[in-house]
C-alpha cells in the first residue's frame, strides 16, 4: 500500500538512528553527531516553516523568535525543577503553540508583506523581554548542566542526536499528512486566493489558526532541546537571524509546496553548510545560503523539487 | 529618577534621534510606500553606507558626510541595478509578493555576510570633530554628533521632498503606484520611474549610513534591529507620505528616547517593533493613511 | 411576468441595507428581495455600490445597518463560508483561480468544503459539473494559464460546485466578446433552468435587460429604480444616472 510506505520508510530510519545510538552497532565519531544534530534540527525548521509559509503562503519571518522561546522555556523548566527533557519537548511545544495561535489571529487584520514583517517585529520584541528578563539570564545567558552520558544511549548527544531524529520524522510525517488531507487542500486555497477560499466554503480563519499553531508548535519542539546541546544559551545565540533565514531559504530552495521540498531543502543546506563550517568558515557558509536563496528564488521558484519534475515531464514528452 | 531635566534631556535627545530616523527611513518611503517594493534590504544598505564611510574615513580620515554625499551616486546605480533585477525576475512576471520579499530577505542577508566577512562583528566608529563635543544649553546637553546628523537629515529631507512633490519626475514617481493610468496620460514609462524612485531609495542610504556610524559606532547585524524603525515610520507615516515619514520618525525618537531615559536602554529595541506590530494590528493606513 | 414570480417565496431579503467606509456612504439603506427561482438583474454606474452589495450579501464585507435574510433566516454576523454553505454562490468580477490547481482541482475545494459530496464522487460530480459549463475539455490544465473568457467560466463553474440557491453573478462577461456574452448567458440561463435563483451584476445593458425578470438600478449607494426591464429603460432617474445631468 502506497500510503504506509513513507511510515515504513519512517520506521526503517528511525531503527537505524536507535541501532547507531543505543546499540553502537557502527563506531560514530561524536562530531557526526554533533553536526546531523543540526541538519535534522533545521528539518524541522524547515518544515515548519513550511507549513505556514510554503502551503499557506504567508512568510515568517520569526522563525528565530520560535525557536528562542521553545529554548528559553526548557530554561524556565530547568530552573524551576530541573525538568528531564522528554518534558519540555512538549511544553515547549504548547507553548509556541499558543504563540502561533497569537500569531493566527494577527492574520485577521494582516495578510502579506505587513503580516511578514509584523512577524519579524514579533521575534525582536520577544528577544527584549528575555534579555530584560533576569530569571533566565537576560543578556548574560544562562547554563545547564547535562548529564555526560544517559542510558542506555552512552553518550549524551547520541540521546538528543536520536531524540531529534524522531521530531524530524514526526515534523515531516504531520506536514505530509497536512499537505494531503483535505485541510491542506483548504490551506493551499487560502494560498492561491483567500477570498474566494472563504466563498467556496472554506473556513479559511479555522485553517488559517491550525497552520500557525502546528507551525508554531514544531518550531518549539525544534528549540525545546538546544540549551542541553550547547549547554549555555544566550539571547543572541538563540534569537539568531540564521535560523530565520535557514528556515525560508531550505523550503525555497528545496520546494515549498511539498513536504518534500524543505527535507531535501535542509538535508543538503545544512549538511553544506555544517561541512562547510569546518573546513572554510562559518562566515562563509552563511553567505552561500543567502545567495542560493537569492539565485532560487529568482531562478527556480518552484525549487529543486520543480527543477525534478521539469526534468522529468520533458523526458516523458521526449 | 524621574526630573524635568531628565524628561527635556530625553526629548531634545528623542527629536535629534527622531531626526535622524527621518533620514534612514526616507529611502523606504520612496521605494516601499510609493513603490509599493518591499525593500526589506533597506537597513543593510545604510550599514553598508556606514561600513564606507568608515573605510575612507580610516584610510584617508576622509570626512563620513562627505563619504556619503559622494557615494550617494553610485549607491543610486546599484538601486538601479538591483530594481532591473527585482523588476525581470518578479514584478514583469507578476511573481507573488512573497517571493520578491525573500529575494530582498536574502539581499539583506548577503551584505550583512560579506560585510562581516570583511570587517568581522567588531563595532567601528569614525573620526571628525564635530564626535564628541557637547553643547550645554540651559541645563540640556546637545552632542554634536547628534546635531550635525539632524541637520544633515533634514537638508537631505527637505531636498528629496522639493524633489518630490515640485519636479516632473518626482510627481511621476508619487503616482507610479496609486495611478498607472495617470501615469500614462502623463506618457511616463512606469518601469523607467520606478528605476528611478528605487534608485532615489538607495541612494539615500548612502548619507543615512554615514550618519548612523557618526551617531553611534556600528558592526553588520545593527541593521536588522533599524529593520523595525524603519517599518513602524514607513507603516505610521501611512505609507508614502513624505511629511508623514517626519512626523512618524520624531514621534518614534522622542518614544524610544524617553523609554530608555527612563526604563534603560536594553528596552529600547521593543519599542519601535511594539509600536510597529501596535500600528499594524490597529491602523494598518497610519497616522496619516489615505 | 410580476405576477408570476409574485406566487413564488422570497428567498433573499435586504433590508436597509447601510455600509460606510470612513464618512463615505457606498450603501444607503438598500432594500431588495430576490424570489426563489428569479433572475434577477442588478445594474449601476461605476461606484454605485453594486460589488459592495454583493459583499454584504456574502458575507465578505459586514453591513452597518440593516438585516439580511436567507430562506427566512438571518445572515448578520455569519462569515462567508457559512453563508456558502447555506447556498449563497458567487462569482468574482476578477477572476480568482486558485492557481496552483488544475481547473478541476479548483472544483474540489467548494465540493470538498460546501458540500455533502463523497469523497468516491468528488471528482464525477466535478467534471459533471465542468461539462455543463463548457470546460471538461480544460479539467486538467494549470487554471492560472486559461484564456479569459475560461476564467469567467471557471468562476461559475467553482461557484456552482458549492451547489447554490442563489447565484450571484458579478460582472461575469465584462471584457468579453459579443459571442463569449451570449456563451456565459446561455449558461446561466440554463442554470436557472435548473431552478437556480440568478443575480445578475452587469454593465453590458443588452444581456442585463435579456436575461433579467426584474432589475434594481443603484446609484450613489441608493436604490433609484426597480421593476421588469422595460420599465427600467423608461425610468426618467435612471436615465439621468447614466447619463448624467
Amino acid at each position: 500500500m502506497k500510503l504506509s510506505s513513507f511510515w515504513l520508510w519512517a520506521a526503517v530510519i528511525a531503527l537505524l538512528g536507535a541501532a547507531l545510538t543505543i546499540f553502537d552497532i557502527v563506531p560514530v565519531n561524536a562530531f557526526v553527531y554533533f553536526a546531523g544534530y543540526v541538519v535534522l534540527q533545521y528539518v524541522v525548521l524547515a518544515t515548519a516553516w513550511n507549513i505556514m509559509g510554503g502551503y499557506m503562503g504567508y512568510v515568517n519571518f520569526g522563525t528565530a523568535g520560535f525557536f528562542a522561546v521553545g529554548a528559553y522555556t526548557s530554561v524556565v523548566l530547568y530552573n524551576l525543577f530541573k525538568a528531564p527533557l522528554l518534558l519540555m519537548i512538549p511544553v515547549s511545544g504548547i507553548v509556541c503553540g499558543l504563540l502561533g495561535l497569537a500569531m493566527g489571529y494577527l492574520t485577521l487584520r494582516l495578510r502579506g508583506v505587513f503580516f511578514a514583517i509584523a512577524t519579524l517585529a514579533l521575534a525582536i520584541v520577544l528577544e527584549t523581554l528575555v534579555i530584560n528578563w533576569d530569571y533566565v539570564g537576560g543578556a548574560t545567558g544562562a547554563y545547564i548542566l547535562r548529564d555526560r552520558e544517559i542510558a542506555p544511549f552512552g553518550d549524551y548527544i547520541e540521546f538528543l542526536f536520536f531524540t531529534m531524529l524522531l521530531l524530524a520524522i514526526f515534523a515531516v510525517g504531520v506536514a505530509r499528512w497536512i499537505e494531503r488531507s483535505k485541510a491542506g487542500r483548504g490551506i493551499a486555497a487560502i494560498r492561491d486566493d483567500e477570498e474566494a477560499a472563504e466563498c467556496a466554503g472554506v473556513p479559511t480563519l479555522k485553517l488559517k489558526l491550525v497552520a500557525t499553531t502546528v507551525s508554531g508548535f514544531l518550531m518549539g519542539v525544534a528549540g525545546a532541546p538546544f540549551v542541553l546541546y550547547v549547554g549555555f544559551v544566550e539571547p543572541s545565540s538563540a534569537f539568531n537571524l540564521v535560523y530565520a533565514v535557514n528556515s525560508i531559504a531550505m523550503p525555497m530552495i528545496g520546494g515549498a509546496t511539498t513536504w518534500v521540498g524543505p527535507l531535501i531543502g535542509a538535508l543538503l543546506l545544512g549538511t553544506v553548510q555544517q561541512v562547510a563550517t569546518v573546513t572554510i568558515s562559518s562566515e562563509l557558509n552563511l553567505l552561500i545560503v543567502g545567495v542560493l536563496l537569492v539565485f532560487f528564488v529568482i531562478a527556480a521558484p518552484e525549487g529543486i523539487v520543480g527543477l525534478v519534475r521539469k526534468w522529468r515531464r520533458s523526458g516523458d514528452d521526449g | 529618577m524621574f526630573s524635568i531635566e531628565l524628561l527635556l534631556n530625553a526629548l531634545v535627545a528623542g527629536v535629534l534621534l527622531g531626526g535622524f530616523y527621518a533620514a534612514v527611513s526616507l529611502g523606504l518611503t520612496v521605494s516601499f510606500g510609493q513603490l509599493n517594493i518591499v525593500n526589506i534590504a533597506h537597513p543593510a544598505f545604510v550599514i553598508l553606507g556606514s561600513y564606507i564611510a568608515y573605510m575612507c574615513n580610516s584610510a584617508w580620515g576622509l570626512d563620513p558626510i562627505l563619504v556619503g554625499l559622494a557615494f550617494a551616486p553610485v549607491f543610486f546605480f546599484v538601486g538601479i541595478g538591483v530594481y532591473r533585477i527585482y523588476y525581470e525576475s518578479f514584478e514583469r512576471k507578476d511573481a507573488e509578493a512573497l517571493r520578491g520579499l525573500a529575494f530582498f530577505f536574502g539581499v539583506m542577508f548577503i551584505i550583512e555576510v560579506g560585510l562581516i566577512l570583511a570587517y568581522g562583528v567588531d563595532f567601528r566608529s569614525v573620526q571628525a570633530p564635530y564626535i564628541g563635543q557637547n553643547w550645554k544649553i540651559g541645563g540640556i546637553g546637545v552632542p554634536t554628533r547628534m546635531l550635525v546628523p539632524f541637520c544633515v537629515s533634514l537638508t537631505m529631507f527637505g531636498a528629496v521632498y522639493l524633489y518630490m512633490s515640485r519636479t516632473f519626475n518626482g510627481r511621476a514617481i508619487m503616482a507610479v503606484a496609486q495611478d498607472r493610468l495617470a501615469l500614462q496620460l502623463m506618457a511616463a514609462d512606469p518601469v523607467r520611474i520606478k528605476q528611478l524612485g528605487f534608485g532615489i531609495g538607495i541612494g539615500t542610504t548612502a548619507i543615512a549610513g554615514a550618519l548612523l556610524i557618526i551617531i553611534i559606532p556600528i558592526e553588520p547585524s545593527v541593521g536588522r534591529l533599524y529593520i523595525g524603525q524603519v517599518f513602524a515610520i514607513a507603516v505610521l507615516a501611512g505609507l508614502g507620505s513624505i511629511p508623514g515619514t517626519l512626523v512618524a520618525a520624531l514621534v518614534l525618537g522622542v518614544a524610544e528616547s524617553v523609554v530608555s531615559t527612563f526604563f534603560g536602554p536594553s528596552w529600547a529595541p521593543a519599542v519601535a517593533f511594539g509600536i510597529l506590530l501596535l500600528a499594524l494590528a490597529f491602523r494598518p493606513q497610519g497616522l496619516f493613511g489615505r | 411576468m410580476t405576477d408570476d414570480g409574485a406566487a413564488r417565496g422570497v428567498l433573499l431579503d435586504a433590508r436597509a441595507v447601510t455600509k460606510r467606509f470612513g464618512g463615505f456612504t457606498a450603501l444607503d439603506e438598500v432594500s431588495l428581495g430576490v424570489r426563489t427561482g428569479e433572475r434577477f438583474g442588478m445594474i449601476g454606474p461605476n461606484g454605485s455600490g453594486k460589488t459592495t452589495m454583493i459583499n454584504c450579501i456574502s458575507g465578505t464585507l459586514a453591513n452597518d445597518g440593516g438585516e439580511i435574510f436567507f430562506k427566512g433566516g438571518k445572515l448578520d454576523g455569519r462569515k462567508p463560508h457559512e453563508r456558502t454553505r447555506l447556498g449563497i454562490a458567487r462569482s468574482f468580477q476578477i477572476p480568482k483561480p486558485f492557481r496552483s490547481m488544475t481547473v478541476l482541482e479548483n472544483l474540489v475545494i467548494p465540493l470538498e468544503y460546501a458540500t455533502h459530496t463523497g469523497p468516491a464522487e468528488i471528482s464525477e460530480r466535478g467534471m459533471s459539473i465542468l461539462e455543463t459549463i463548457g470546460l471538461a475539455d480544460r479539467a486538467g490544465e494549470n487554471s492560472g494559464k486559461l484564456t479569459q473568457i475560461d476564467m469567467r467560466k471557471l468562476e461559475l463553474a467553482r461557484a456552482m460546485a458549492t451547489e447554490p440557491e442563489l447565484l450571484i453573478s458579478d460582472e461575469a462577461m465584462a471584457g468579453l466578446s459579443s459571442s463569449e456574452v451570449d456563451d456565459i448567458l446561455e449558461i446561466l440561463f440554463r442554470l436557472n433552468g435548473e431552478g437556480i435563483t440568478i443575480i445578475m451584476i452587469e454593465h453590458i445593458m443588452r444581456a442585463v435587460m435579456r436575461f433579467s425578470e426584474r432589475i434594481v438600478v443603484l446609484d450613489a449607494g441608493r436604490k433609484i429604480a426597480e421593476g421588469a426591464p422595460d420599465d427600467i429603460v423608461n425610468d426618467p432617474e435612471v436615465e439621468r444616472a447614466y447619463l448624467g445631468e
